[in-house]
């Protein structure tokens, strides 16, 4: 009996997502993070936004209370991550080398180089960028938008991707809106289309406005990894 | 955390119009474009392909990939392998949205997320444009 010849060219169903591999990896650097009962967070905006500002501040309201891992992503320099350490984190430097955002992979090597059950909470800056850093899935529990002020009303408008994937909105430089034209009512209503009923907290790094509801949401969240 | 977030792929406004970071600079498409090449090799290989010749991705309007910029850098990343040479066909959804006041699906024009065209409504729903994925591929024995 003869095989019959498969016919040529034939299609071959696939069906996979294209970006299974990040997801899984993803996935496991969640599954490192519960282990050790550390809660991620992964910190998105434009640069300029203020991350690290907002990071260092962070740490200041936190006050000691909980050990915390910074992992700052650039394309040079370790500046974020000086800073992260100075302000009392224990801080790794990824230089991404020309890529425009953090993926799993990056983060899991990052993550290999902390004694994570030490840490209660881990704060992963992304690199500065409304666009990319959004395709990629690292496996923190939370992904934060810091949206500023004198970025422009329209943001949500231009960078839906980004804010629909986000659990939470920090918009920062809040001191900067009597001298800005920065109508609010049409800011949020372009989140409420994207990602209905997300959690913002407009805030200040220079006056310090806002910071003990973020700072609340927080402590919750860490307390409960 | 809901799972849908890397798979809603951004930048409304220019989805279709230009590459993100500037076609020379790493940018997304790239390891996009590396999975691509690894999943097609994946499934060719297992299917004793001596070819891949042809590679189907859909991909939603909403997502921010740039055909071009794909193409760009596929042509460089499957030489030498079971792909090389392969056209990439792309198959463009449109976004359609659903308003959760009235219940009216809608799409979006030119990019823009807009509120309900009938009650100008802003609690929506995304229920068609988050695709992202390598569909099929056509191989030679």
């Amino acid at each position: 009996m003869t095989t019959p010849k498969p016919q040529t060219p034939r299609n071959i169903p696939v069906v996979e997502k294209i970006l299974n591999a990040n997801e899984q990896l993803a996935n496991e650097n969640r599954q490192r993070l519960d282990q050790a009962g550390i809660f991620g967070i992964n910190i998105m905006a434009s640069p300029g936004a203020g991350k690290t500002s907002v990071i260092e501040k962070t740490l200041a309201g936190l006050g000691g209370r909980f050990k915390v891992a910074a992992i700052d992503g650039d394309v040079a320099t370790s500046i974020d991550a000086d800073r992260a350490a100075a302000a009392g984190a224990t801080a790794i430097q990824i230089n991404t080398g020309g890529e425009c955002h953090l993926d799993a992979v990056m983060l899991r090597g990052a993550l290999q180089q902390l004694d994570l059950p030490q840490f209660d909470l881990l704060l992963v800056e992304n690199v500065g960028n409304l666009i990319c850093p959004a395709n990629f899935q690292l496996g923190t529990h939370k992904n934060i938008l810091i949206a500023s002020v004198p970025e422009g009303d329209d943001k949500p408008y231009k960078y839906p991707g980004m804010y629909r994937g986000v659990d939470a909105l920090i918009i920062n430089k809040i001191d900067l809106l009597p001298y800005i034209p920065f109508n609010m009512d049409y800011f949020r209503k372009g989140v409420q289309l994207l990602n209905p009923d997300l959690v913002t907290f407009p805030v200040s790094c220079m006056t310090g406005e806002g910071f003990d509801k973020w700072i609340t949401w927080l402590m919750a969240h860490i307390q409960k990894a | 955390m809901v799972s849908w977030f890397p798979y809603f792929l951004q930048e409304v406004a220019h989805f279709d119009t230009r590459p993100a970071c500037g076609i020379l600079n790493s940018m997304h498409e790239l390891p996009i474009t590396e999975s691509i090449v690894e999943i097609a090799v994946r499934y060719g290989k297992e299917a004793k392909a001596k070819r891949v010749t042809d590679l189907y991705l859909i991909i939603g309007q909403l997502a921010t990939v740039v055909d071009e910029s794909i193409q760009f850098y596929w042509d460089i990343i499957s030489k030498d392998t079971i792909c090389e040479g392969a056209r990439l066909h792309f198959e463009r959804i449109p976004a359609q949205l659903l308003c959760l006041d009235c219940n009216i699906p809608y799409n979006i024009e030119r990019g823009n997320m807009t509120t309900c065209p009938q009650c100008d409504g802003i609690r929506v729903k995304v229920t068609q444009g988050e695709e992202f994925r390598l569909d099929s591929i056509n191989i030679e024995d």
